[in-house]
């Protein structure tokens, strides 16, 4: 088992270099000219060999490439064009505003979604079941910047009761902070706990249909502790896997959300880097997101190979 | 009245309204084993689980009472039941593997019957787990229970899973084919100590099984079942030396027939045909065939006997092209065979063809019986619109299903007409072999005896030559020439069918022969004997 874990984590960092050259490909090797495309049309030529010297740009590109991966694995970014501050300066405060954001919102959804669906199956059929897979379809269906506006329009606008804008700064106090991002926070709820919950209902449900739960049934056992004791432990790898897949959606896909709450997170930081052109800006961003995603489905895959008991406790030789 | 169940005009239907028992009544002493015997869709497992007011995907009792220990559990409310299954009445299912959690240890799902029934302590619950284990004779009783499902063997689960029924002291034990599953040498020792073990805490049992001289060795008195409706119930001895009813009649002499055949076939054979030389394969690292020898010649039937694990499917698979050997060659024809099917050509494909054991999920469900027969005589013989019907049409006559079988799909066939379709799918192809691997095994016997007479037939008419692969006995007894013992990938045994059976050389060859269960009362008793002296 250790040696599938170790390959799991190699084949991990395998991707993540490879992630790696494709934003470095995307943003510096691929036509067109960067220089050109910053200064735009009115570009003198002067000014492009200037700019170019500049950005480093008159280097190979594969030099260009180790020195960038370097930095980063240094810790050095580079420096933003805009605003000539180091990268790394200008995006850690964004970084850890985002993961405030998904950690509060994770801690809540998962537990909710997980919980709700295993219910959900355990109640299959029942108004309750009806009910939560109706609510997680309307979620899932209806756009966040629409729930964004809608909650804004009732918690907001309409009661008082939250602040429509998730202004937060540095210094600021925790109950101000909760006050500031829970709507935000209901936002990212919603559509997450839908995916989760319909997935763990679903599994669960699969799970429910193996002869072993008929055993289980067949002990005496009520319904509730068949559900838990005996489905939802063969069902925990895939509810993982679709766990680690939404929090990764809620540290890279809550651009929008940002957006309607003018949240100072990393989604609204690397749409300001690409419409300012601003490179080292942009690459560090994509490779946070590119990061966020690898990390999380390894931590999945390998949950999924510890959670598996044939692989925890092998046969030895007893069989 | 010591009647500890007594079910009075049961009837269960599906969720569709479908009734699946038509009234069955049924009484079981204290201490007695019931017998409940019949062919898949009797009805026989739908009255285990009844007993116990439990309908297997959304079935439900529609009429009748069962009671058990005083209370009507058909009129009961679900705590009611809940109470007493697994305390009062338990269950032992066919696949002990499928049936065991495997995300918990054995010990875990062993104990959680009495303590959640409130019936012991964890240490009682314990104490009492390890007295069964010893008493089912598992290996380290004390640690046994530490293990997970997948970690012990086949015939070590099916008896943990009696340990696991027998956890709360119920009365009653539901035994639904609990040997089925298992290798013969496997079935008789589960047997034996299945016996001793109802007997010695004197549990009754209801027991469920296909086999006759199965059944015969263990129950007091049997009930025939057919069509969700009871044929007859007597005395074992009644049923087995003097069955009343003509289906109980054909019961017992095809499993007399299937044992008692004389042994051995004699087919004219010409050259040899296929020739596996001292062939070795494994499946990645793990060597499954070791330097096996083989020769088959045109016309004649070649049997390939093993128990699970001994490369008797390998084997096949090696001659279909399924995987490749790490050693030896395979000859087709005087001509070394490809490898992969995939480096074969059409004409060597079509030469040999492969019948598999579970028709249900040979047959393409969307496909009709005459697509299916037609598109290996479009194929291989380019047979196509009305020639193709016609030949479709011959097929079907030769396999004994009516021509308007073609249009049907398989989900409207019953198990047996789709292995004929099956084999008449292999036959369009005319080929020179035939891989018959386990065709008869998922199959009730009578419509085995059927299969097993079309093959003959087909071999008298056609002069087919069949490589035969399976664990039952009687069924190479009846069919092949030649017989081939495997044991863990190697050739323990090779002879004429008939020599093989009156004088088996191989000491594993003699343990095989001798634990085919008999229809004959004292059989396991007589193998008890035999053992202590």
């Amino acid at each position: 088992m250790v040696s599938l874990i170790a390959k799991r984590a190699g084949l991990g960092l395998l991707t993540l270099w490879l992630v790696s050259v494709l934003v470095f490909a995307g943003t510096e090797i691929l036509p067109g000219d960067v220089a050109g495309a910053i200064l735009g049309q009115s570009a003198t030529p002067e000014s492009l060999a200037a700019l170019r010297s500049e950005l480093g740009l008159d280097v190979p590109a594969l030099q260009r490439y180790f020195d960038w991966l370097g930095g980063i694995l240094t810790g050095d970014m580079g420096r933003s064009m805009a605003s000539g501050q180091p990268v790394s300066d200008l995006l850690w405060p964004r970084f850890r505003n985002t993961m405030a954001l998904a950690a509060y919102a994770g801690v809540i959804a998962v537990p909710l979604a997980v919980g709700l669906g295993i219910l959900a199956a355990a109640k299959r059929g029942t108004i309750f079941d009806r009910a939560a897979n109706i609510a997680a379809l309307a979620f899932v269906s209806l756009p966040e910047y629409f729930l964004g506006l809608l909650l804004v329009l009732w918690l907001s606008v309409k009661t008082g009761w939250l602040p429509s804008l998730a202004d937060t700064y540095e210094g600021m106090g925790l109950t101000a902070w909760f006050t500031a991002t829970t709507l935000p926070m209901l936002v990212l709820v919603m559509v997450t706990m839908a995916q989760i919950l319909r997935m763990t209902r679903t599994t669960v449900l699969g799970v429910m249909d193996q002869p072993y739960i008929e055993t289980a049934f067949l002990k005496g056992l009520k319904n509730g502790r068949v559900v838990m004791r005996h489905a939802a432990p063969n069902a925990a790898a895939p509810i993982v896997n679709v766990v680690s897949f939404n929090i990764a959606y809620l540290i890279t896909g809550v651009v929008l959300v940002e957006a309607v709450f003018n949240y100072n997170g990393l989604g609204r930081f690397m749409v300001d880097a690409v419409s300012k052109r601003d490179l080292p800006m942009v690459q560090a961003a994509a490779m946070i997101f590119g990061a966020a995603y690898v990390i999380l489905n390894m931590i999945a895959d390998i949950a999924a190979i510890a959670l598996n008991p044939r692989l925890r406790h092998p046969r030895g030789k007893e069989a | 009245m010591s009647d500890i169940l007594r079910i009075r005009d049961l009837r269960v239907a599906t969720a569709e309204g479908v009734e699946l028992l038509h009234g069955v009544s049924l009484d079981l002493e204290k201490g007695e084993i019931l017998g409940l015997i019949g062919e898949s869709g009797a009805g026989k497992s739908t009255i285990g689980l009844a007993s116990m007011g439990y309908g297997r995907g959304g079935c439900r009792i529609t009429g009748g009472t069962i009671e058990l220990a005083g209370k009507d559990l058909a009129s009961a409310s679900r705590p009611e039941r809940e109470a007493v299954r697994g305390a009062r009445i338990a269950y032992v299912a066919q696949s002990a593997a499928a049936a065991f959690n495997p995300a918990h240890r054995l010990e875990r799902q062993i104990i959680e019957g009495p303590l959640r029934h409130g019936l012991m302590t964890a240490p009682e619950a314990r104490a009492w787990m390890i007295e069964l284990f010893t008493a089912l004779g598992l290996p380290e009783p004390e640690t046994f229970g530490r293990r997970y499902p997948h970690q012990v063997s086949g015939g070590q689960l099916q008896r943990a899973m009696v340990a696991m029924a027998m956890s709360c002291k119920p009365d009653i034990l539901v035994l639904d084919e609990p040997t089925t599953a298992l290798d013969v040498t496997t079935q008789i020792e589960v047997l034996l100590l299945l016996r001793e073990t109802i007997r010695k805490y004197g549990t009754s049992a209801l027991y469920i099984t296909h086999d006759l001289a199965v059944i015969a060795q263990v129950a007091d008195r049997l009930m025939v079942l057919r069509h969700g409706a009871e044929v007859e119930t007597g005395t074992t001895e009644q049923i087995l030396s003097a069955p009343r009813e003509e289906y109980t009649q054909r019961l017992v002499s095809e499993r007399q027939a299937s044992l008692n055949a004389e042994a051995g076939a004699h087919h004219r054979t010409g050259e040899e045909i296929l020739r596996v030389d001292h062939v070795s394969a494994a499946y990645g690292r793990t060597p499954v065939l070791h330097d096996v020898d083989l020769s088959v010649k045109r016309g004649e039937t070649v049997a390939i006997v093993g128990e699970s694990g001994s490369g008797k499917s390998t084997l096949a698979r090696l001659v279909s092209g399924l995987l490749a050997p790490s050693a030896g060659q395979v000859r087709f024809d005087g001509e070394a065979l490809p490898e992969s099917y995939r480096k074969r050509s059409p004409d060597l494909l079509r030469r040999i063809q492969l019948i598999y054991q579970l028709p249900d999920v040979a047959l393409n469900p969307r496909q009709t019986v005459g697509e299916t027969i037609g598109r290996p005589l479009e194929t291989f013989r380019g047979l196509k619109g009305r020639a193709q019907r016609n030949e479709v049409a011959r097929l079907l006559e030769m396999i004994g299903l009516p021509v308007e079988m073609a249009a049907r799909l398989p989900g409207a066939l019953s198990g047996g007409q789709k292995q004929r379709v099956c084999i008449a799918r292999a036959l369009a192809a005319e080929p020179d072999l035939m891989i018959c691997d386990e065709v008869t095994s998922a199959l009730d016997p009578l419509v085995a005896e059927d299969i097993l007479r079309l093959l003959r037939k087909l071999q008298d008419e056609l002069g087919m030559t069949y490589l035969f692969i399976t664990h039952d006995l009687s069924v190479v007894r009846r069919l092949a020439d030649r017989t081939v013992v495997m044991q863990k990938g190697r050739i323990v045994e090779e002879a004429d069918t008939a020599t093989l059976f009156e004088a088996p050389r191989d000491p594993y060859t003699r343990r095989l022969l001798d634990s085919v269960p008999q229809l004959d009362r004292g059989w396991l008793d007589k193998v008890l004997a035999a053992r202590a002296s």
